[in-house]
């Protein structure tokens, strides 16, 4: 009766030979493709090299009054943009100046990608139930599945570096960008889309005057997750050989030397406190029509 | 070219998954709550035949769930039938393909909703410019007539305000404003006026007739309301579990109710302000009496028979006597009438 007490598995000479057949095949795989899927992300890698660049270029003046400037258009407060300026004064002054703007550059490219991949395919889901069915457990795996498995392939395919980094980042951070595109087009009000269809509007007009600018507080609020988990991917990231803020964190865990960990975790939690305020405040001044009161 | 504007013909529409095969047995008498118990299917509109007069208000009655709403958004085809023929200015609504139907929608018809249907992102003007944009009309010369349309229904000073901000009746002016920006000829209005305060209604009501006099549109107006329906209405439909029950003159429709549903809906209505002479007149050939102008309500008659203490009237038609009315026709028309039975017949005029 050992049928019952040891599980049934299969041969180990044969799985030894599935695992074996499956890493081959996808070595053949990378060996005959690799090069030409990194061709592919070139242009990535140029954008992404030039921004950083750019960033690290531009004298730390003019970056600060930058930050000051956009804190300010995005969220017209005097108190958030102040604490923005100071926030990466600090930052320099304790010498994470250019990995600071290594993880900018990485989280801002991320971020363009998310959103111009991100927001279509939102769109096309609110249209179909069917591709919704499709995407959603895509999007659910996309997020659950441990990073380091993904990695791996991405890893093999491409080596180390910036642009695997980028695609994890990408990865992971894209979800909610698609979810809340979705959820927010299809929450809006069928009896405005009426009105939109019996005034003969076609559907580009109605998706741009109508659907879009009314998902737009939810389509923000998945921008900013989106953001949000970019920069919680920063450390991992570095461990395939992103430069950035990562990198120094990832030391201190190896040579356990605490203050450096600290000041770079730190100012990882600054960059997220200020994207994540801005952004928010932005937010919800998009949503200012839907207030009552007579004082505008 | 038919006498009417909007002709719909042998209209049905049921809703679900196999709908046509359900046509024969519902033209066969199968009932509204049969259909649904033993098919699953809801019977929208049964057999629907109706014309629609030009330059004229038409209300559609009925209660709740009665397909007022699904039979008015036949009209601009935002629900398609289950067969059925839709003629607008001859041409038939459901032959036009996609580009033609947003033509028709943007410059042949265009609509008012109950809830408003504003676009809360965008001001009162940009949304009385809504479909001028669609249209395609530049954007000063839009902005230009949203303006004056903002102003006749009494918005100037508003433009720049969003629908939030406004009270229900405000923003029911918006939806008219930018309905009428857009010139169509017909203009749907389904329950347009139901969500307003009475006061707000009534004087929502007054805007609506004061405009149709000088703008003679087709109106389809839909209410569940009979004193609305005869304050505005030229012509009145009833319709009951998606029947037309009957059409006429809301004189007609209070005199005559077809059957039980209508006298109904008729038995609380001020009888004496609706009614006129012209309605219970009958040549006498005598010219005894009062003379009064036909169009005079019954109510307004008799103020002034016991003003002047007559009790007979002449009833005068562009000066020329019709007939005549004595005060106990009066009072017999004020009583609550018999229903007819040859209701059914004059559905369809
Ligand atoms: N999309 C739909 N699917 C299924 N049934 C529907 C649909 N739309 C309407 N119905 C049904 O058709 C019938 C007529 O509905 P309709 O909305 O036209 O009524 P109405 O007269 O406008 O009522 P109300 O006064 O409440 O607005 C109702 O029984 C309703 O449940
Ligand atoms: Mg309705």
């Amino acid at each position: 009766m050992s049928f019952f007490t040891k599980f049934p598995e299969m041969e180990r000479a044969d799985l030894r030979d599935l695992k074996k057949g499956i890493d081959s095949s996808f070595k053949e795989f990378s060996r005959s493709w690799g090069e030409s899927i990194e061709a592919f992300f070139d242009p990535l890698f140029y954008f992404l090299v030039k921004f950083e660049k750019l960033l690290l270029a531009t004298p730390w003046p003019i970056i600060i009054l930058i930050v000051a400037a956009l804190s300010y258009l995005g969220s017209r407060s005097w108190k958030l943009s102040l604490g923005a300026a100071i926030s990466f004064l600090l930052i320099g002054y304790l010498g994470m100046w250019n990995n600071t703007m290594s993880t900018v550059a990485l989280i801002s490219v991320a971020t363009i990608i998310c959103i111009a991949f991100g927001i279509p395919i939102g769109i096309a889901m609110s249209k179909s139930d069917r591709l919704q069915a499709i995407i959603t457990p895509v999007l659910d795996i996309m997020q659950t599945i441990p990073i380091f498995v993904y990695l791996l392939p991405v890893v093999m395919l491409l080596g180390i570096g910036k642009v695997p980094g980028l695609i994890a980042v990408c990865v992971y951070a894209m979800p909610p960008i698609v979810r809340l595109t979705n959820l927010g087009l299809r929450l809006v009000d069928k009896e405005i889309l009426e009105a939109a269809d019996a005034f003969g509007s076609n559907y580009r007009q109605r998706l741009f005057r109508v659907q879009l600018p009314l998902a737009l507080p939810n389509i923000f609020a998945g921008v900013n997750q989106t953001i949000m988990m970019a920069l919680a991917m920063v450390v991992i990231a570095s461990m395939i050989g992103v430069k950035g803020l990562g990198v120094p964190v990832l030391q201190s865990i190896q040579n356990q030397y605490l203050a450096l960990g600290l000041m770079n975790g730190l100012a990882i939690v600054a960059l997220a406190i200020i994207f994540d305020r801005v952004s928010q405040q932005y937010g919800k001044r998009l949503q200012r029509h839907r207030e009552g009161g007579n004082d505008v | 070219m038919s006498e009417y504007k909007i002709e719909i013909k042998s209209l049905y529409k049921i809703f679900g998954p196999n709908d046509k095969s359900m046509v024969d047995l519902v033209a066969n008498g199968l009932g509204k709550q049969d259909l649904l118990d033993h098919h699953k299917h809801v019977l929208g509109l049964r057999d629907v035949n109706i014309g629609i007069s030009a330059n004229s208000i038409n209300v559609i009655m009925g209660l709740s769930g009665s397909g007022k709403s699904t039979l008015i958004r036949h009209i601009n085809r935002l629900i398609e039938p289950t067969v059925g023929q839709i003629i607008v200015d001859g041409k038939d609504v459901l032959a036009m393909a996609k580009e033609q139907i947003r033509d028709f929608r943007r410059f042949g018809a265009s609509m008012v909703f109950q809830k408003f249907g504003l676009m809360p992102h965008r001001t009162v003007l940009e949304n009385g410019m809504y479909g001028l944009n669609i249209q395609g009309v530049a954007s000063g010369e839009a902005e230009k007539r949203a303006k004056h349309w903002l102003n006749r229904v009494g918005l100037s000073g508003f433009e720049d305000r969003f629908p939030a901000q406004l009270s229900g009746g405000m923003q029911q002016r918006v939806g008219l404003a930018r309905a009428l920006a857009t010139d169509a000829d017909i203009l749907l209005m389904d329950e347009a006026f139901s969500a307003l305060d009475p006061l707000i209604r009534a004087d929502m009501q007054g805007i609506l007739l004061d405009l149709q006099n000088e703008l003679h549109k087709t109106i389809v107006f839909i209410t569940h309301d009979l004193d609305e329906a005869l304050r505005i209405g030229d012509d009145i439909a009833i319709l009951r579990d998606g029947e037309l029950i009957q059409k006429g003159s809301p004189q007609s429709i209070v005199l005559k109710p077809a059957d039980d549903y209508v006298a109904d809906f008729t038995k609380d209505v001020n009888r004496a302000r609706v009614l006129t002479l012209n309605t219970l007149s009958h040549a006498t050939g005598s010219k005894e009496g009062l003379p009064l102008n036909s169009d005079l309500s019954i109510e307004q008659a008799m103020q002034a028979m016991i003003e002047s203490d007559h009790n007979l009237v002449t009833v005068m038609k562009e000066n020329k006597p019709i007939g005549q009315v004595s005060l106990s026709d009066m009072v017999g028309a004020i009583a609550k009438p018999k229903t007819t039975d040859s209701g059914a017949s004059n559905a369809y005029r």
